[in-house]
């Protein structure tokens, strides 16, 4: 095949991979900017900017507090696991102990089940602790799926890192829990990084558990808010203001991914080729 | 500053043991090397020593003080590893403060500690930068410098010159060897492969093998009078030839008949009832002289290859035995393959060992 064919295949491909995944997003912003009945024609490229959508989905008295759950939960979900997976991949990495591997694939068999295969017996338990209907159900059940691959990339990542950095610590007089954190963190930040925020990718955009652990307006969080937005009547479904309540919540993730992306690069590569 | 003194020290993991109860007394201020071809155990005891590994029997006394169960802190030692081992987010600075820092010393006396190390071994100039911003040569006298700061009784070093080139490793050890004799009383453990480093740096060389020490004493008791085969063909490069031979005749003088060679006297003292005993005769290459034309010298053979190194040549002989014989002869020799020739050796330069391995001591030298 001559090369000219070739390079003009790889970029088209290139462009219908990037259409693919980037256009639905594009879609969502063209109709939040619409209004009216515009919004049921099909429209490629702008034609008139209304924010009414936004001021609309921001005015409505829950939505701004529904953000404000999903990021305190998001963030809490991300704190705890990360703490327990730096302490963990501690002892799974750099401890011997009878039975450790046996219980990395433990950890890692956590994550095979369908949440929704667990959802009913972990209803039970957050109702039998109390948690129904509160944020700490939610924080609770999402560190099922987060912790075991934060405990999982992190444990690869630490066992990456040259003992002998450990062993003079140690020499030092540092204990482990000065190892871990004045020594093995800063090292670590990459992949902190991107478990981090594959983690808080994860907790955000969760609907089953949120929809199921919390019925209160005022509680819940955004996947589930906007799930259950209402227009005027029962006939009408406001795309308008789901759509801007979309991108409202599309936007910071977006923001976090840029923000720390030379990091999350150098996360993902880290644990195979030690740099 | 410190003495050393080990018990019976044995290390297992799990059933497979790896040392096998050593027993060694270390005086303070001694620069003691523990040498051994990989695998001896040489690293095992220096960790041990330090505290990385635990003692599976026997004790480990410094100053007198048992220290088996204690921490590496606290067993007042520090460490140099051959990886160097920096701590890769600190600056120079704060790599050789580290230790001082988790001991809560003074913000002055810290500072004093550190620049002090860093001018005995002129890093002051790096002490801002990051270990990955230095060459290797300045990575090593920071993890150096670490260790000084710290003031230990007993300074470990792991192979420290084997991650640097040629060049590097003899300026260092040359550094290593002045800073021993800077810190007066300060004793050094060091562990290598290397035979030269041993040799040029050591008080006392240990000999390991297989988790047992072979032999302890200084470089030149080790070279002139090796215990046993082992040190022998260790120590000294190339190594000593061994050749199979036999008794022929005992008493004051012993003479034996090398494979491959004429029958020799060796000064050495022997019963009756070794008669016809099967010994091996150990002769180092560089002892080897060549006989004067038409002699018969000791051995006579067959040249197979010379190698020119300029200040020395190096011979290898066929002599009608399994090994060729090799011979270290001063300067430039014309010598073509193929050529025969005979070499002598004086009789105090020959090495009597039993079927077991044990040297048979020459008495000249003992008494020596």
């Amino acid at each position: 095949m001559p090369a000219v064919l070739r390079q003009t295949g790889f970029w088209a491909l290139v462009a219908f991979i990037v259409l693919f995944s980037v256009f639905p997003f594009y879609y969502a912003i063209l109709t939040s900017l619409k209004s009216g009945t515009a919004l049921f024609r099909v429209d490629y490229l702008p034609t008139s900017v209304s924010f009414a959508n936004y001021a609309g989905v921001l005015s409505n008295g829950v939505f701004p507090l529904n953000v404000l759950n999903s990021v305190i939960v998001a963030s809490v979900v991300v704190a705890i696991s990360l703490f327990l997976a730096v302490t963990a991949a501690y002892a799974l990495s750099r401890v011997n102990f009878a039975g450790r591997s046996l219980l990395l694939l433990t950890i890692l068999a956590v994550s095979m089940f369908p949440q929704i295969a667990v959802l009913a017996g972990l209803f039970e338990i957050v109702r039998a602790a109390g948690a129904y209907n509160s944020l700490l159900s939610l924080i609770f059940a999402y560190m099922i799926f987060t912790l075991p691959f934060t405990v999982w990339v992190l444990t690869t990542f630490m066992r990456d890192l040259p003992v002998e950095i450990e062993e003079a610590a140690i020499v030092d007089g540092a204990s482990p829990f000065t190892i871990v954190t004045r020594v093995f963190l800063p090292l670590m930040w990459p992949a902190l990084v991107t478990t981090g925020l594959l983690a808080f990718i994860a907790a955000w955009n969760e609907f089953l558990f949120a929809l199921t652990f919390v019925s209160n307006n005022d509680t819940r969080t955004v996947p589930v808010a906007i799930a259950l937005l209402s227009g005027a009547s029962e006939q009408e479904v406001p795309w308008g203001t789901i759509m801007a309540a979309s991108v409202i919540v599309t936007v910071p993730l977006i923001a976090l991914v840029l923000i720390f992306q030379r990091k999350i690069i150098s996360g993902l590569t880290a644990g195979g080729v030690k740099g | 500053m410190a003495t050393l003194k080990l018990t019976g020290v044995r290390k297992a993991y799990g059933a497979v043991e790896v040392l096998h109860g050593i027993d060694l007394d270390i005086r303070s201020g001694e620069f003691v090397v523990f040498v051994g071809p990989s695998g001896c155990g040489k690293s095992t005891l220096l960790r041990v020593i330090a505290g990385l590994e635990d003692i599976t029997g026997g004790t480990l006394e410094i100053d007198g003080e048992v220290v088996n169960a204690m921490s590496p802190k606290r067993r007042g030692i520090a460490m140099v590893f051959q990886s160097y081992a920096l701590y890769p987010h600190m600056s120079v600075y704060d790599n050789m403060a580290f230790g001082l820092t988790l001991e809560k010393a003074g913000k002055a006396e810290i500072d004093r500690r550190v620049r002090e190390a860093a001018r005995l071994l002129q890093i002051e100039p790096y002490l801002d930068r990051l270990p990955k911003q230095l060459s290797g040569g300045q990575r090593q006298r920071v993890a150096i410098g670490r260790a000084i700061t710290r003031d230990p009784r007993v300074f470990l070093f792991d192979e420290p010159l084997s991650n640097l080139d040629a060049a590097l490793r003899v300026q260092t050890r040359i550094e290593i060897a002045r800073l021993h004799e800077g810190m007066e009383g300060t004793t050094m453990i060091y562990v290598t492969h290397d035979q030269v480093e041993a040799m040029t740096l050591a008080d006392r060389i240990v000999v390991l093998n297989k988790g047992h020490v072979e032999q302890v004493g200084s470089p030149m008791e080790l070279y002139a009078r090796p215990d046993n085969l082992f040190v022998a063909q260790f120590i000294g490069s190339p190594a000593m030839n061994v050749l199979p031979a036999t008794i022929e005749a005992t008493g004051e003088t012993t003479r034996v008949k090398p494979q491959g060679g004429a029958l020799v006297s060796v000064p050495v003292s022997t019963p009756t009832a070794a008669i016809r005993q099967a010994v091996h005769l150990g002769v180092r290459p560089e002892d080897l002289t060549l006989a004067p034309a038409g002699g018969d010298g000791l051995f006579r053979g067959v040249v197979t290859l010379v190698e020119k190194l300029g200040e020395v040549t190096l011979v290898y002989l066929d002599t009608g035995g399994e090994k060729p014989l090799t011979a270290k002869l001063a300067g430039d020799v014309p010598l073509e393959r193929g050529t025969t020739i005979a070499l002598s050796a004086r009789p105090e330069a020959l090495h009597l060992f039993g079927s077991d391995g044990r040297a048979i001591r020459q008495r000249m030298r003992l008494a020596a």
